[in-house]
């Protein structure tokens, strides 16, 4: 079942070409991000799934009726969504009440029910305290608030955000990121979220969209996302990670100085040629001996040239004794090294993504 | 709550698509208007002056005639004369005093920046009336000072000359230099200074060859448009030109319209203010728009006053010698003419009345019409000319036409026009039927509202560009329509910036002589020409009370500005 298709979007500004060709559907209820760099065409899609943009080619549908296509479109305020903008957009004219009430007043609703629903509403996100305030008296974290009640209450079709959490300080981001997963729970709006900061995607979203020059590169839950990327910038995008060129021989996976088995790999028989794998420094081991009997986990023997660090891991930076491949992977704070030591690499194959 | 999405109001569940908004009709409306308003007139002015008076066919009659006669050609040169003097004038007041201001310890700034804004909201011709009581030939104050003094028979001092006229035009349009002076000063770091002096330069050395240079390209932008100010002006060059037997281009073009009216001639003889205008402010962008002078940037750095020692007094004293000339001194007789049963009998107690006023506000009942149509058409001007430069700020700063950008030139262009060739623009497009506009307080209107399009315009596209466009997505999202939007968040986000705006619109508008001059009917003066009539008679007393009225109401306009706008919101350099 779909809520939301986009079907081939584009959009040129002039020459250069925002978004090319998206494709993209989301189901009743839940909740996407798109995620992507700066210019990668997300907020543009965002902005044209509001009808703020049309788009060149292709079209947005909703509930099987055709919202934005080349030749016309529903304006904005036609389609029953809602927005939550980077800038808050709390208009400083009206309190904290008068911006929810807002768009119910729109919908013609009785005097006494856009009260009670405000007072709810104002209720779930903590403001009622707040409700007769002017914006200017609000904290950044509060207009946040404010926003979200302002477009969660009228029950819109489709709830859009774009970079809602941008402007706040990292503590801020980090509480309201639960509570638009609080909300998104409590009230299962179907929602598009635009962010360019992967932890608060994975946070929230059911199913993530990672975006690249005006394209999707993969879609999938933030689970699978990670684990499985399917393309090199996904899996640079999303965490970090060590990209190893293999070559394919007989049953065998042939890599700087060490090789896997074809059989070990995820769906490894329908490799051919070179392949390039994506390998998270968290999914291997350094170890000070090799472990005898292991031969579904390769074992190299490496050499560290690079290590920092960080509190909740070291970070080190390992080349093979005989090979130059430098790699990067993470211990456990006790596990220490010195530089210039050697030790074993133990590497899972399981773990280890081919992509393009 | 109810699980089910809410839905709009009248929005059909199964709508089909459209593109066209209903607040569309209002921008095309407003499009036509502006097109009405700066382009038409504008165009009909340059037929005109092709055409015969006649039959209208094409012809070269008119230059030839408007130039081929030495008193013309003298009227051309004497506008020159006039123009290059105010600016050379205007610049040796200005440029010390913004400098001082800016960058000195000398004492009373406040008062001598209260002044100078006192210089700028004086009508040039009112400024004209008192350096008349100042310096008339024998009459004069200053003249009798000079004979009490020296025992000679006769005063020294004669308005009635170019010279006179010089002096009179550069105290009411040196505030612009010393506006662009005085903002690119505040912008200069003074590292740069310190540099210099670091480097071995005394303090003097640097105000002349790292400070001023520095602002050298905002001097002559303000000496440019003094030039360009006293080019255009026709009251004070009437009063003063008119008993000196000197024409200059304005009082020609004045002239043209005595009976028979010949409008073809006149505007074939307005294309040369056109041009030069036109060109001067090429000129101008171009100055200030080098990039060598990119030191004059928006990050001021640290700022220290220069300590002047006992020279600030000396500073001190010529800044208020430029507010004497400017304000004090013709203010102080257009006052005590104002309240005098005759001026020239001095300031004495028995010399005090009010009959003057009690005579233009009860006795007199076409000067009672005469300051109600004043205050009307300025206010009705400042209504129409925001909401207009609003609408089409609104179409430009959303793109919701194709060429919006030709639309805020428009807005603009009038600024390049001055008064008096827009009047006779106005006049060829919409004296004659089908409209025959000319003589209501309709074209009055209309003329003011073009003529000061621009001022309404810069301020509304720039609190436009302070509101962030997702204030009024965030009204559409929510199934509120544009014109929602622009009614209850843009609007009252703007209230302030625009009662601001209205007031630069309605203080030059009450006080506009040139563009009224020629469109005026018996119906539908205004102070203005009243003023210039009262010269005429020579009734000076009557005149001075009419001219404070116009003052006053000006005053409290501007300090209602000051109160909600600020201080210095008509010394900003707002234009350009």
């Amino acid at each position: 079942m779909t809520k939301l298709a986009l079907r081939g979007v584009e959009r040129r500004f002039g020459e250069t070409l925002a978004v090319a060709g998206l494709d993209l559907d989301v189901r009743p209820g839940e909740f996407v991000s798109l995620l992507g760099p700066s210019g990668c065409g997300k907020t543009t899609t965002l902005r044209m799934i509001a009808g703020f943009i049309d788009p060149t080619a292709g079209s947005i549908v909703m509930d099987g009726r055709v919202l934005s296509s080349p030749s016309g479109s529903l304006p904005p305020e036609r389609r029953e969504m809602s927005m939550i903008f980077q800038s808050y957009a709390i208009w400083p004219n009206m309190t904290v009440a008068q911006n929810v009430a807002f768009g119910l007043e729109l919908r013609k609703l009785p005097f006494d029910e856009v009260r009670r629903r405000v007072g709810e509403m104002l209720d779930v996100v903590h403001m009622s305290h707040l409700a007769e305030r002017y914006p200017a008296e609000l904290s950044g974290g509060q207009q946040q608030r404010v926003a979200l009640a302002r477009a969660i209450v009228i029950k819109p079709a489709v709830l859009l955000l774009d970079e809602p959490l941008s402007n706040l300080d990292a503590n801020l981001r980090e509480e309201m990121r639960f509570e638009i997963k609080r909300l998104h729970d409590e009230f299962r709006i179907t929602t598009v979220y635009v962010t360019h900061d992967q932890a608060e995607a994975m946070v929230t979203s059911d199913r993530i969209a990672v975006m690249n020059h005006g394209r999707i590169e993969q879609v999938d839950d933030p689970h699978t996302l990670y684990t499985r990327p399917k393309t090199r910038f996904v899996a640079g995008f999303i965490g970090r990670s060590n990209f190893l060129d293999g070559t394919c021989n007989g049953a065998e996976i042939a890599f700087d100085a060490f090789a896997v088995a074809r059989g070990a790999i995820v769906n490894g028989g329908a490799l051919s040629g070179k392949v390039t794998f994506s390998v998270r420094p968290q999914s291997m081991r350094l170890k000070r001996a090799a472990t005898p009997h292991a031969a579904d986990r390769p074992q190299v023997e490496v050499k560290i040239v690079e290590r920092a660090y960080l509190g909740e891991f070291w970070d080190y930076v390992v080349v093979p004794v005989a090979g130059r491949t430098r790699l990067r992977v993470t211990s456990p704070p006790l596990e220490v090294y010195q530089k210039g030591e050697t030790a074993w690499l133990a590497l899972d194959p399981e773990q280890m993504t081919p992509i393009v | 709550m109810s699980d089910d999405t809410l839905t709009i109001a009248g929005a059909p569940a199964n709508g089909f698509l459209r593109r066209l908004d209903p607040s569309m009709v209002l921008w095309i409306v407003m499009i036509a208007l502006l097109i009405f308003l700066v382009a038409s007139p504008t165009v009909r002015l340059l037929i005109s002056s092709f055409q015969e008076a006649e039959t209208g066919r094409l012809t070269l009659e008119n230059y030839r005639d408007a130039y081929f006669n030495w008193r013309h050609l003298a009227a051309l040169g004497n506008s020159l004369e006039l123009g290059v003097g105010v600016a050379i004038l205007a610049g040796l007041f200005g440029v010390p005093i913004a400098w001082a201001i800016s960058r000195t310890d000398m004492p009373l700034k406040g008062f001598v920046r209260i002044m100078v804004l006192g210089a700028f909201i004086t009508p040039p011709y009112l400024g004209a009336i008192g350096w008349i009581l100042l310096a008339g030939p024998n009459s004069g104050w200053l003249n009798k000072l000079w004979v009490a003094l020296t025992g000679q028979a006769h005063g020294i001092f004669n308005v009635y000359s170019m010279p006179g006229l010089i002096l009179v035009v550069a105290v009411t349009s040196f505030p612009y230099v010393f506006v662009f002076t005085n903002s690119a000063l505040d912008l200069v770091s003074s590292e740069m200074e310190d540099a210099a002096q670091v480097l071995g330069a005394g303090k003097l050395r640097t105000v002349f060859r790292i400070t001023l240079p520095l602002v050298f390209p905002a001097i002559l932008g303000g000496l440019i448009i003094s030039f360009l100010e006293a080019i255009a002006l026709f009251g004070a060059p009437a009063l003063i030109g008119l008993p000196a037997r000197f024409n200059v281009v304005a009082t020609q073009l004045w002239q043209f319209f005595e009976y028979p009216v010949r409008v073809e001639m006149a505007a074939a003889f307005a294309i040369p203010l056109l041009v030069i205008t036109v060109l001067m402010f090429w000129l101008q962008r171009r100055i200030l728009g080098r990039k060598g002078y990119a030191a004059v940037t928006g990050k001021g750095g640290e700022r220290r006053m220069i300590a002047l020692g006992a020279w600030r007094w000396v500073m001190l004293g010529y800044a208020l010698f430029v507010c004497a000339l400017s304000v004090m001194l013709p203010m102080t007789v257009l006052l005590q003419a104002a309240f005098a049963k005759a001026w020239g009998r001095g300031f004495s107690l028995d010399n005090l009345t009010l009959a003057n006023f009690h005579y233009l506000l009860f006795e007199q009942t076409q000067a009672q019409s005469t300051i109600i149509n004043t205050f009307v058409y300025a206010g009705a001007t400042a209504f129409l000319a925001i909401a207009l430069s609003l609408a089409i700020a609104y179409v430009v700063s959303r793109k919701l036409v194709p060429w919006s950008n030709v639309l805020a030139f428009l807005c603009v262009a009038p600024f390049v026009i001055p008064g008096i060739v827009l009047a006779i623009g106005f006049y060829a497009a919409y004296a004659p039927p089908p409209l025959a506009l000319y003589g209501t307080g309709t074209i009055l209107v209309l003329a003011f509202t073009t003529r000061f399009l621009p001022i309404a315009y810069t301020s509304s596209a720039a609190s436009m560009r302070s509101i962030n466009p997702e204030m009024e997505d965030a009204v559409r999202i929510l199934g509120g329509g544009r014109l929602l939007a622009i009614r209850r968040v843009l609007a009252p986000l703007l209230k302030k910036s625009l009662a601001g705006a209205w007031i630069l619109v309605f203080i030059p508008a009450a006080r506009e002589l040139s563009a009224a001059i020629f469109l005026v009917g018996p119906n539908s003066r205004v102070i203005s020409v009243m003023l210039f009539d009262l010269s005429e008679e020579g009734n000076f007393e009557v005149l001075a009370a009419l001219g404070t009225i116009l003052l006053v109401v000006t005053l409290i306009i501007a300090a209602v500005g000051f109160r909600i706008i600020g201080r210095d919101f008509m010394l900003r350099r707002s234009t350009s």
